[in-house]
């Protein structure tokens, strides 16, 4: 087939209109005046009104924001050790044992992982006496350890692609460990560390499946409180509060983007002259 | 200049670096394995944690007093063998259906210029940062029997009476697809973009047409990229919930719906805890698979 064969362009059209008609969809009638969520009944903000003063979601809304908030610095800090002692720290004990378990959280299915998680957390109550029931804390602990999992991805991708010579440069200059890690390495994978930051927030935001197994009563996350709603059917509350979130991340996603692309086109620029 | 404190320091850097991560681990990915392994093994009981335990003081030293009762049940009743299969089906269709869908994207970036490359691979990781469960329900707003398609078929006169979409096996496989088509299209778009463009003109210099070097060059050598991109889909796919729960019948069986029903709904701890390492042990294979095919690709 030929570079652009009709055909080819069809189809891979077609695969962009499953991923985007659905959710467009969505948006236009988060606008309707009818409370039928399928029946147009003219433009309207009324559903956005009423989002607004429904204090069940404001409070899931929160809940979720301080666990994802949470969830992001733990996965950060450690993902970002692991990339780190995965790239830079060459042989030592245990190296095999920790790639495998840092990678193994991405593709093992939520249901067992979130089980696993609860079982472990009601053994520890057992024996050790913490955590005391489950909540928050049990929460920011499952999602950080399958956030960690990315961070180290995307961290070890990014200090393998810049070799070690500015480091060996800094050694050479006579600094030594911690400080050559702080002042040379980290300023250079700091976008990557923000990008996994990012990712781990959203990852965890919205999650369900994990936070119905290790969460406790009272502390519902936006997800669990989407997920019982849409059991029930459609409301057209769920589309304004789904239109604001995929906007959100629409937003943040391309904005980051286009950041990024400037950033190379100045780059470019400066190797030039 | 590296005093024996310098050293000391560094050395401690590197064990903390490498010991603090590991220990996360250890406690919150390896020991909860365990964990399940020995509520597996235990009996259901009312009490809190509804579980027995599977060690006890028998004439003063520690017995094991577990039993495999919960993997015989599961063998015996063919409700969970049938999820299992049934995932599994489901599960293969699906990264099927996603690679159809997929390659044809990931071809059409790998060859785009510069600019518009970024834009359409951007568009394709867009709906990874946005909530699977809002996207899945944007689907069943499309799907269901008073959605967008079936009253666009009866306003154009098509149909008279809505066609059931909604509960079916074709709302999950399209519910995957929808959910895990960027997992399938970036492998792809890295196998087929370090594809030669050379290899494709040599090919066409030596007189074969368009169709025959498409399958004599482009398809062999993406085939890293369509194994990878088939086992990330299918892994997760085999466990999925949140899809068969909204968008499949409740007559559909499928795994990570069975688990969740034993657990929440019928209580039984050992029963799902046994549900958990069964689905564990059909995972092993492809999970191998996946890391073989991740590592080499990285090697290249």
């Amino acid at each position: 087939m030929g570079k652009r064969h009709p055909l080819i362009l069809l189809t891979a059209a077609f695969g962009y209109a499953i991923l985007y008609v659905p959710i467009f969809i969505m948006m236009i009638y988060s606008f309707n005046a009818s409370r039928l969520v399928t029946v147009w009944g003219g433009w309207s903000t009324r559903w956005y009104g009423e989002l607004f003063q429904n204090g069940q979601i404001g409070d899931a809304a929160w809940v979720s924001l301080v666990v994802a908030f949470g969830a992001a610095v733990v996965g950060t800090v450690f993902g970002t050790l692991i990339g780190y002692a995965l790239a830079r720290i060459g042989r030592f004990r245990g190296r095999l044992l920790l790639s495998g378990m840092a990678t193994a959280p991405i593709v093992m299915p939520e249901v067992v992982t979130g089980l696993s998680l609860l079982l472990l957390f009601i053994s520890m109550e057992n024996l050790i006496g913490w955590p005391a029931g489950r909540g928050l804390t049990t929460v920011i602990i499952a999602h950080g350890t399958f956030c960690m999992a990315y961070v180290a991805v995307i961290i070890q991708g990014r200090l393998s692609d810049f070799d070690t010579s500015i480091e060996e440069a800094a050694m050479d200059l006579g600094a030594r460990q911690p400080w050559i890690f702080f002042q040379v390495t980290l300023p250079v994978i700091m976008p990557a560390i923000i990008a996994g930051w990012l990712l781990s927030f959203t990852l965890s935001f919205d999650d369900l499946v994990i936070a119905s197994f290790v969460n406790g009563p009272g502390s519902s996350t936006l997800p669990m409180v989407i997920f019982s709603k849409v059991r029930l059917g459609l409301t057209p509350e769920i589309n304004a509060l789904a239109t604001i979130m995929v906007a959100v991340v629409a937003v943040g996603v391309i904005g980051a983007n286009l950041l990024a692309r400037r950033q190379v086109k100045t780059q470019k620029r400066l190797q030039k002259s | 200049m590296s005093g024996p404190k310098t050293d000391f320091l560094s050395k401690l850097g590197s064990r903390l670096v490498i010991g603090l991560p590991m220990f996360w681990l250890l406690l919150f990915f390896l020991v909860p394995f365990l964990v399940v392994l020995q509520v597996s093994l235990a009996d259901l009981r009312l009490a809190q944690p509804p579980f027995t335990p599977i060690f006890e003081w028998l004439d003063g030293i520690p017995s094991y007093v577990g039993d495999l009762e919960n993997y015989e049940f599961l063998f015996s009743d063919d409700l969970y063998i049938r999820s299992y299969l049934n995932s599994v089906k489901i599960a293969f269709i699906s990264s099927l259906a996603c690679l159809i869908v997929g390659y044809p994207i990931a071809y059409v970036i790998a060859r785009a210029d510069d600019a518009l490359r970024n834009t359409l691979l951007l568009l394709v990781i867009l709906p990874f940062w946005t909530s699977s469960l809002l996207r899945i329900y944007a689907l069943i707003g499309m799907y269901s029997p008073t959605g967008f398609i079936n009253s666009w078929l009866i306003s154009f006169g098509l149909i008279s009476e809505p066609i059931q979409l909604m509960q079916t096996d074709f709302a999950v496989y399209s519910g995957i697809v929808i959910t895990y088509l960027p997992l399938m299209v970036l492998p792809l778009y890295a196998a087929l973009q370090k594809l030669d463009e050379d290899l494709l003109e040599a090919s066409a210099d030596l007189g074969a047409g368009p169709l025959k070097t498409f399958w004599q060059v482009t398809l062999p050598l993406s085939l890293p990229g369509i194994l990878a991109g088939c086992l990330l889909v299918f892994i997760p796919a085999v466990g999925e919930y949140i899809i068969p729960a909204l968008l499949g019948g409740s007559g559909q069986l499928m795994i990570g719906k069975t688990l969740w029903t034993e657990f929440f709904n019928n209580r039984d701890w050992p029963l799902a805890s046994a549900v958990a390492m069964v689905m564990l042990a059909v995972l092993v294979i492809p999970m191998m698979l996946l890391r073989n095919a991740q590592s080499q690709e990285g090697r290249s």
